[in-house]
């Protein structure tokens, strides 16, 4: 059987090494090409022009005088880009968000863009395209977008509230089970509380770069930054009208994604304006465009209402969780609903989650997406709770924990599941017993993320001198390659440095999953297994054939093919040198839908200092405990642990889309949106647990996602531990924790 | 002509182009001399991922001219390996997996060799605030600490090794 993913317990010589990654060298030396690091003969510059409206009626474009100027090749609109999407509702907002069409509908919307000689002459004939607003009333505040009477963001999208009217609810889900409202009658303390989390990005470093080139003769490439080459080849020949064959997609290295980068912006644009000019042309985003023109994540409001009996028990839960799309219909209150109560077994629980469309940009994926904000409302609520009841946080949630068996919140019953292992690591940590200082507390919170596993392919071609060619077609988002190479070589029983893996473009690979739902490791690693089990079938074959034997005669053991009964045996590199005349190349193909992605599970530690004439706080130390199911290469496992615990550090604590009075935003760069430096953070601490993942070869959960989820709530616990004020808004910025810190004192004072 | 003629230094090499007058010293290095390590993450001198070093001093190269390079010396970090030997730095970025995208490692690099330039034994929270003025959204920064202490380490070996050769001779 080559394709059975069922966990063998296998004794590993190669995976969980911590070697050195393949791409390394590339990297320290600036040899590595990201999107923005590749030139074409002939290349023209684009440039896009944005609304700088949050809202409003496209009366006119005129380009004629930008069309005169020097060096410029060309120039569309939304008219260049004509509705192919044969009611596909999904692919055409992604195309109303590459141009907008006839509305602008937020603030930094692309209206037209430019293809010229040079990046001066394309920002200067961007200055004299005339767009003609009819300037419209916007809403920005996703409670404020589901009053009454709030402008309405997309007439066209069939919306409904209880009234029947048209609203700004594109969608209402609801998840759960048994008896929510009897479960609090049965509650000796109930808690209610409502949060809200301003919108954060997800601040990859690189921008969005990309260059397209296509000719007269409907064929297209396109060099992009991606976390998904084949899926921005689906979408942009979707929306071009090309044939998929046709367009032959390349992912660069990419600098940072974390979901950004699974949703198509402007290469759209980009081959439009290169067809339109039969040039190569390349498109790269300022970071004011970043801002102002993709990711961000959601902001969201949510109330939780939670029961328990004095004993500790949870009897009853209640969420419900209001999540911005930007200016398009969402799956994030969806996905914030299902997420919620997942790591707690409760009799009685609903989550309800609803997209909300405001005037911002479109909402993309960001590190579990969705998952970070209902965390920070239920786990600032548990630790609520546990306080209530006098009873430790930490044994509160293991009271309370999912383990094997218990039926998720969201539908299904889990396998086996590292929620009470992480918990007891926590309890275990010499972290917990660690003393505080003044001003300082300590937090814990749990995290859930669901893994995805998804279409996958490889390729392995074994060389004639016994090297390795490995292709998979999952981006690597930092390390994967390290990963893909080990389990390559684990698999046929050769050293690591004999496999080198690369990432297919899409002409030389068939179709693939993006790497999102931390399912590159997992799903990919599978599909390098099969397809190395697939190159030692070929191999037995050979051997059989070389001796004269039956294939089922042949085994595989340490790269070598060996016979059995007899004292003979051929490796790997004396199959490979022998290949032209045993029958060809030797290679191996595998594709699947890697299913039975395990879910993941983390609990975090985390010590705060909270300055009271401020209200500054900083992370003075930090823990993460997560389960990895296998750790391949432990020190990109540690660093993604290490870089979601930052990035919700962040999160909880300083990042912020800021938006005025007229809808713009206030502060979309680096300076103002400031995201964690060195020297705000301390060493992240890590320990890995492996609870083998039952569906997978080699017991891989994914990894990637989970320790984003858990911050902002062990954060906020840690704040309201050390400063005694429990924050309900994200983020927890200076003036907001000495607001708080301010009205507590003041609640205090004796009243004369 | 309406571009500047310019005769700079760039990692040892003598490197004449011609520029425009408003053309930054990121885009020179990129598009008019193929030096593509130095990145342009914002463009406004907030993350880093361009720094340079030029005559000694860490600088952004989105904020500085092209035309002022003239008569100085730029080090990028295409020029920090010594033939085919990794820097120090270059090494324990990679032993200590002190990078997971890679896009800001060419900045980091190079900014930890400014560093250690001027401070051969630095104590975690100098380095910590050595390289505040670079972003990285990927690790957290803890790998990165690990790496610049040990290669710091390194270097103070090397050259120490390097006295002692020369006090036998």
């Amino acid at each position: 059987m080559t394709d059975d993913n069922k966990f063998t317990n296998q004794k590993f010589k190669l995976v969980g090494k911590r070697v050195m990654r393949p791409d390394g060298v590339d990297k320290v030396t600036g040899r590595a090409r990201y999107g923005a690091d590749t030139f074409a003969p002939g290349q023209l510059v684009g440039a896009i022009l944005r609304s700088p409206h949050a809202h409003a009626r496209i009366l006119g474009i005129d380009t004629r005088r930008a069309e005169k100027f020097k060096g410029v090749k060309a120039i569309i609109t939304s008219a260049d880009l004509p509705d192919l999407t044969d009611g596909d509702g999904d692919l055409y907002d992604i195309l109303e968000n590459c141009m907008a069409r006839g509305k602008a509908l937020y603030d930094g919307h692309a209206v037209a863009a430019v293809a010229a000689n040079d990046a001066e002459a394309a920002r200067k004939a961007l200055q004299l395209i005339k767009v003609d607003y009819e300037i419209l009333p916007h809403v920005t505040d996703v409670d404020e977008a589901m009053e009454p009477g709030a402008p309405i963001v997309q007439p066209r999208v069939q919306t409904k509230d209880k009234s029947d009217k048209p609203s700004n609810v594109a969608g209402v889900t609801t998840y759960g089970h048994g008896d929510v409202d009897a479960g609090f009658e049965n509650a000796d303390v109930i808690i209610e509380k409502s949060y809200k989390t301003e919108q954060v990005h997800q601040g990859y470093i690189e921008p969005h770069a990309c260059l397209a080139s296509v000719g007269p003769d409907g064929h297209g490439e396109l060099w992009v930054t991606t976390q998904g080459q084949f899926a921005y080849r689906n979408t942009c020949a979707a929306l071009l009208g090309m044939d998929i064959s046709q367009l032959k997609v390349t992912s660069s290295e990419i600098g940072g994604g974390f979901g950004g980068k699974t949703h198509v912006w402007m290469e759209p644009v980009a081959l439009a304006l290169s067809r339109k000019a039969n040039r190569p042309v390349k498109l790269v985003m300022s970071r004011e465009d970043v801002f102002r023109a993709s990711g961000p994540a959601s902001s969201t409001s949510i109330d939780v209402k939670l029961g328990a009996t004095r004993d500790g028990r949870i009897v009853a839960a209640d969420a419900s969780l209001r999540y911005d799309g930007g200016a398009f219909p969402g799956p994030w209150g969806e996905i914030g609903a299902m997420a919620a109560w997942a790591c707690y077994d409760i009799e009685n629980v609903r989550s309800v989650g609803y997209e909300v469309m405001v005037n911002r940009p479109k909402v993309a994926a960001y590190r579990a997406p969705s998952a970070p904000m209902a965390a920070f409302a239920i786990e600032s609520t548990l630790t609520l709770m546990a306080d209530d009841l006098g009873i430790d946080p930490v044994e509160f949630r293991l009271k309370n924990a999912a383990r094997e068996g218990t039926r998720a919140s969201y539908g299904p019953t889990y396998g086996p599941i590292g929620i009470v292992p992480t918990l007891e690591a926590v309890k275990d940590h010499p972290h917990m017993r660690a003393r505080l200082g003044k001003n300082q507390g300590r937090g814990v919170a749990c995290g859930f993320w669901f893994n995805f596993g998804g279409q996958t392919c490889a390729d392995l071609a074994i060389g004639v001198d016994g090297t390795v060619g490995l292709s998979i077609g999952t981006v690597d988002v930092g390390g994967a390659r390290a990963s893909m190479s080990l389990i390559a070589a684990e698999e046929l029983g050769i050293p690591y440095e004999q496999v080198r893996c690369n990432i297919a473009d899409t002409a030389s690979l068939g179709h693939n999953d993006m790497t999102d739902g931390s399912r590159g490791t997992f799903s990919s690693g599978m599909a390098t297994i099969f397809a190395a089990r697939d190159a030692i079938e070929q191999m037995r074959k050979r051997a059989a054939k070389t001796w004269g034997i039956a294939v089922k005669n042949v085994s595989w053991k340490d790269g070598k093919a060996i016979a059995k009964g007899k004292r003979k045996s051929l490796t790997l590199k004396e199959l490979a040198e022998a290949s032209p005349n045993t029958g060809g190349p030797i290679s191996g193909h595998s594709q699947t839908v890697a299913d039975g992605a395990g879910v993941s599970f983390a609990s975090h530690i985390c010590d705060v200092e909270v300055d009271p004439e401020t209200g500054a706080a900083k992370v003075i130390r930090y823990t993460v405990v997560q389960d990895a199911g296998k750790a391949v290469h432990p020190d990109y496992v540690e660093g993604q642990f290490q870089g979601g615990a930052a990035q919700g550090i962040g999160w909880a604590l300083n990042e912020e889309y800021v938006y005025g009075e007229d809808g713009r935003l206030q502060n979309p760069g680096f300076l103002d949106y400031r995201i964690p430096v060195c020297s705000d953070l301390p060493f992240i601490d890590t320990k890995i647990l492996e609870i083998p993942n039952p569906n997978h070869p080699y017991g891989i959960r994914g990894v990637g996602e989970t320790s984003i989820v858990p911050p902002l709530a062990a954060i906020a616990n840690a704040v309201s531990d050390a400063a005694g004020v429990r924050m309900t808004h994200v983020p927890m910025s200076p003036p907001r924790i000495l607001a708080a810190i301010k009205s507590a004192s003041h609640e205090q004072a004796p009243k004369n | 002509m309406k571009g500047i003629a310019v005769s700079t230094t760039v990692n040892g090499d003598a490197v004449d182009f011609v520029c425009e007058g408003r053309e930054t010293l990121l885009d020179v290095l990129r598009n008019r001399l193929g030096l593509i390590g130095a990145k342009e993450g914002c463009g406004t001198g907030d993350c880093g991922a361009c720094s340079v070093i030029l005559d000694g001093e860490l600088i952004c190269s989105c904020l500085a001219l092209g035309a002022e390079a003239e008569g100085r010396e730029v080090e990028t970090v295409e020029g920090m390996a010594d033939g085919n030997k990794l820097h120090p730095l270059q090494k324990r970025f990679l032993e200590k997996a002190a990078l997971q995208c890679g896009i800001c490692t060419p900045g980091f690099l190079i900014a930890a060799k400014a560093l250690l330039d001027s401070n051969e034994n630095p104590n975690e929270s100098e380095i910590r605030f050595a390289l505040a003025g670079n972003l990285c959204r990927c690790t957290g920064y803890d790998k990165i600490v690990r790496a610049v202490s040990a290669a710091a380490g390194d270097l103070r070996r090397q050259k120490k090794a390097r006295l002692k050769r020369r006090a036998t001779k």
